[in-house]
């Protein structure tokens, strides 16, 4: 390892920028005559549009245009598309209602766009917006999975009657149920995941640019995958060709996944940038994100684990209904089905296991992948599952999961899933000696000596990430391949750009990717500058989502590398006059097998481009070189979280006391930022556990749209964690790595209920755990103890 | 978002006219807070706006307003609803009743209403303090209203004498004029 190679605790390069202010996010973008577009928004959950009146908003200071969805539909550009086809039990295809960038007929969920005004400012957009009279006929709407699925439930999608999108199942129900019919117990749980709003902290925004003379459109956007943005947009929306068609990802701020999905405001800004011949720009306001962000989560989950006399799992049966919002977004349908049930098995041992999903239209904000995505679902079922039926079986949890673990690799579970390579018992033991259970009895003493109640929770997690490979995914439905693209170029005196597809929006590429390189080619940290973010430069990529950009994006520049390394030897052949095999390379110099010459990477690069020493007829002039990989698996990090808390059964609030991550991630490539991705990611977990929840009323009204009302985690709530790492190295990519993007996310909801739970004595507590719940369900134990 | 308000108010006049002042168009009016404009379409219907202000949200709303079982002088069941652009809209209705009492007549009010979109998403903690509000004001001036119909020389006192109860009135009681005003809001949003 060298100081800025693999393994370094190298500081992020790009962090003096950001913390200066002196980043460059879309909001900072202004164009040349930009106008802004403000939209304006349904107030209704479900309501048809009778007219859309805009004589007067015309009339208003400063508008340049007011579009309606007929005015696109009139453009013949298409509607938004959801990219990942599921099907039903019986094989039909999912019924995916259209999806117009700008509402056509009807309106589907509070925040739907209806119009968009355009204007010389923001404020007179919005004040001509005031002007517009819209003649709604309201209808009656379905704000949850289960009023929707109720006989005589409005009809959202006229392709869905009953508002169901799919009915999908997974694994062999015959084979579940006699496991079950066979069982010696079965533990039986009603699961509410809660639905989050994703809240990065740059909200999302567009700027559409359109140029006369080259026919082009230029959009800059918050997006995590800016060539899926404009395959999406051109290919399927229809705006542009790719090559009249640029598409800029400059510093995001965040996104958790819902920055991936293509929306209706860039679509309608680009667009609109053409018809009014001059740049669009459109900011969310934070309200706006609450409205129309892509929702997280939402399940509505019964699942059932069978057990035989030896404590043995034997099956898991798992019924759940998803909510997916008023509309199909990019890749929601792939939320619930492929990225959650595969995940059922955890790291367990399970023989037979049948997972039946529902997708349901609902008059609320679509619902699509955020921070983990389905995984975070399937791991909170599991993991309450195994939790609860330790509990029932009077086994130690810990002891109930190690039990069941997989123990032998390659292990093929009954969904889908091929676990490469754990050790899932050393993370468990690591994690208990880190955390101090055994001192757990004695702090429990101590709390209740002061009217506290103690609790400790487990969540032994596995996920599955580094989405790929192409070929698996294609064939479980989705309508892209899931590889990455890299390219080196060596400048001429031996600096060095990587264009890579993943792009960064907080995750720190711009360090992680050049100690790759730094690494590699023995050349200094800032010799190598790392270009994303932006189709003109960067070729073709699939973006950054599912703890993919390790894995599979950083796979792609060591294949490149290896490229770049076989021609430069071929160059340094000529330089050292030496037969190409005798070249070797190491810690940035050349040298020839048994002599003393050598040259420098630099020299060689410089060498390459001035060309004097080799025929050009013989050896190309020049040193780039770029690399597609297309992982042969995908990886499945896993790990142990336990959290201790104290519950304060006179006013319900939970303290997190201790937290504990012992997490195998592979190969780490900065431990810095490894660990900043586990501390996040327990945040925003907990957050999930204790605070956070969308709340729709039965009207369909968003009534938690602000920070007032939605709370996030603070520090305050946090502890400081402990933070291990044990490694097995991921065998389906050259670096070994796992990937770290969502681990704490996805390990820590069940670890806070396990842990609220065993300290309340009993299940009845659902997330988020707020004081009000939490005290309610602490008198409810003391009834019972007092019962007992 | 729904929510329901209830209340009584006395006020310093007859049933008779207390009753003709809830269908006079102008009384409504001046005492609606914000109120721009109320007009008879028909004998039951009005067409309303009024600017609104609940915290943040601040718009003006446009709506009708119907007149229902009506039982003169007793009472009747008014129902409306209101967009206000942006800023959302309020649908709703109340059941106006009135009663003799010895110092005039006792008016009690039941209000339903919803309100949606901003007003929702932002002003849903503050809406029924809001509301209460503005029913409060509402009926101080509209106890003064039908104070000077009756002929009571000093609306100053009549007008103290509704807006005065409004402590005994309290929360859950606080007058079917915050409810008329409560649900006024609402329609016109």
């Amino acid at each position: 390892m060298t100081a800025t190679g693999i393994g370094a605790p190298v500081r992020r390069k790009e962090d003096f920028r950001f913390i200066t202010g002196a980043g460059r996010y879309v909001d900072d973008i202004n164009r040349p005559g930009q106008a802004y577009a403000y939209f304006l928004r349904s107030p209704h959950a479900h309501a048809t549009i009778n007219k859309i009146d805009t004589t007067e908003a015309m009339k208003s200071p400063g508008v340049v245009a007011i579009f309606t969805g007929a005015d696109i539909e009139a453009d013949k550009v298409g509607g938004l598309i959801c990219g990942w086809a599921i099907f039903n039990k019986d094989g039909s295809p999912m019924r995916a209602g259209a999806h117009p960038a700008l509402a056509i007929g009807k309106v589907r969920y509070v925040g739907d766009h209806v119009a968009v005004v355009i204007a010389d400012t923001l404020a007179q957009a919005r004040d001509a917006a005031e002007k517009i009279d819209v003649d709604y006929g309201v209808l009656s709407a379905a704000a949850d999975v289960t009023t929707a699925r109720k006989a005589g439930a409005p009809t959202i999608h006229d392709v869905a009657p009953d508002n169901q999108v799919y009915d999908w199942h997974l694994g062999d129900k015959a084979a579940t149920d006699a496991a079950f019919a066979a069982a010696k117990h079965v533990t039986k749980l009603d699961i509410v995941n809660n639905r989050l709003v994703p809240n990065p902290m740059e909200p999302r925004a567009a700027v559409g640019e359109y140029d006369i003379g080259s026919d082009s459109l230029t959009l800059y956007t918050t997006s995590q995958n800016p060539h899926v943005a404009r395959l999406v947009l051109s290919a399927f929306i229809g705006l542009a060709p790719e090559n009249k068609f640029r598409v800029i990802a400059p510093d995001v701020g965040g996104g958790f996944g819902s920055k991936i999905f293509i929306y209706a405001e860039e679509t309608v800004c680009v667009w609109a940038a053409r018809k009014v011949r001059r740049a669009v720009k459109w900011t969310s306001d934070r309200t706006e994100a609450f409205l129309s962000d892509a929702h997280g989560r939402d399940h509505v989950t019964h699942a059932e684990l069978a057990t035989d006399a030896n404590g043995k799992i034997t099956a898991v049966r798992v019924s759940t209904k998803a909510n997916m919002g008023a509309y199909l977004s990019t890749f929601a349908s792939s939320v619930p089905t492929y990225l959650y049930a595969p995940l059922l098995s955890g790291q367990y041992n399970i023989p037979a296991i049948y997972a039946e999903v529902e997708a349901v239209y609902t008059n609320t904000a679509p619902v699509d992948a955020y921070r983990g995505a389905g995984r975070p679902e399937a791991t909170y079922v599991i993991e309450r599952l195994v939790e609860v039926a330790a509990r029932e079986l009077n086994v130690d949890p810990a002891e109930f999961r190690r039990r069941n673990f997989v123990t032998a690799f390659p292990h093929q579970t009954p969904v889908i899933m091929a676990y490469d390579a754990g050790d899932y018992d050393a993370s468990l033991t690591k994690a208990q000696q880190m955390h101090d259970v055994a001192g757990f009895a004695a702090r429990k003493a101590a709390s209740a000596s002061k009217g506290k109640l103690r609790g400790l929770g487990y969540s032994a997690y596995i996920e599955a990430c580094g989405i790929a490979p192409s070929a698996a995914v294609g064939s479980l439905g989705a309508g892209v391949g899931l590889w990455e693209s890299a390219e080196v170029r060596v400048n001429p005196i031996g600096t060095v750009e990587i264009l890579t597809g993943s792009h960064s929006h907080g995750q720190g590429h711009e360090t992680t990717f050049a100690q790759l390189v730094s690494g590699r080619l023995g050349i200094p940290i800032e010799n190598v500058s790392i270009v994303h973010g932006d189709t003109d430069k960067v070729q073709m990529g699939m973006g950054t989502y599912g703890s993919r950009s390790g894995a599979v994006g950083m796979s792609a520049i060591v294949k490149a590398l290896d490229k770049i390394e076989a021609k430069a030897k071929k160059v340094a052949a000529h330089v050292l006059e030496a037969a190409e095999g005798d070249i070797e390379f190491k810690n940035g110099k050349f040298t020839v097998k048994g002599t003393d010459k050598e040259a420098d990477f630099g020299s060689i690069a410089l060498q390459a481009y001035i060309a004097h020493k080799f025929n050009g007829q013989e050896l190309e002039p020049g040193l780039k070189e770029s690399a597609f990989w297309d992982p042969t698996n995908f990886t499945f990090p896993a790990g142990v979280h336990i959290c201790e808390l104290e519950i304060d059964p006179a006013t319900g609030v939970v303290t997190i006391d201790r937290w504990t991550a012992v997490d195998d991630f592979g190969n780490v490539i900065n431990p810095m930022i490894v660990e900043g991705q586990v501390h996040g990611g327990i945040a925003q977990g907990v957050g999930q556990a204790l605070f956070e929840g969308a709340v729709y009323d039965s009207d369909g009204q968003l009534i938690t749209a602000s920070f007032m009302d939605y709370t996030m985690p603070r520090a305050q709530d946090l502890p400081s964690y402990n933070v291990g790492m044990t490694i097995t190295a991921c065998p389906s990519n050259p670096l070994g790595i796992k990937g770290c993007g969502e681990a704490g996310a996805i390990a820590s909801p069940p670890a806070v209920i396990n842990a609220i739970t065993n300290a309340l004595g009993h299940e009845n507590i659902t997330m988020p755990a707020t004081p009000e719940k939490v005290w309610k369900a602490a008198q409810a134990s003391a009834q019972k103890m007092a019962a007992e | 978002m729904a929510m329901t308000m209830k209340g009584e108010v006395d006020l310093p006049a007859t049933k008779e006219v207390v009753w003709k002042a809830l269908n006079d168009p102008e009384v409504l009016k001046s005492c609606i807070p914000g109120c721009e404009s109320l007009e008879k379409i028909d004998d039951n219907t009005l067409a309303a706006t009024a600017k609104v202000k609940v915290g943040p949200v601040s718009a003006s709303f446009k709506g009708k307003v119907n007149l229902l079982d009506l039982d003169p002088p007793n009472g009747y069941r008014i129902e409306g609803e209101g967009e206000g652009g942006v800023a959302g809209f309020a649908k709703g209705g109340a059941v106006v009743k009135l009663s003799d009492i010895p110092t005039g007549t006792k008016l009690t009010y039941d209000v339903e209403a919803q309100v949606g979109g901003k007003l929702a998403q932002l002003g849903a903690r503050l809406i029924d303090g809001v509301a209460k509000k503005m029913a409060d004001q509402f009926f101080a001036d509209f106890a003064a209203a039908v104070g000077k119909q009756e002929g009571v020389a000093a609306p100053a006192e009549a007008q103290a004498s509704a807006a005065a109860p409004a402590p005994a009135q309290n929360s859950e009681a606080k007058g079917w004029l915050q409810r008329l005003i409560a649900w006024f809001m609402d329609l016109w949003r």
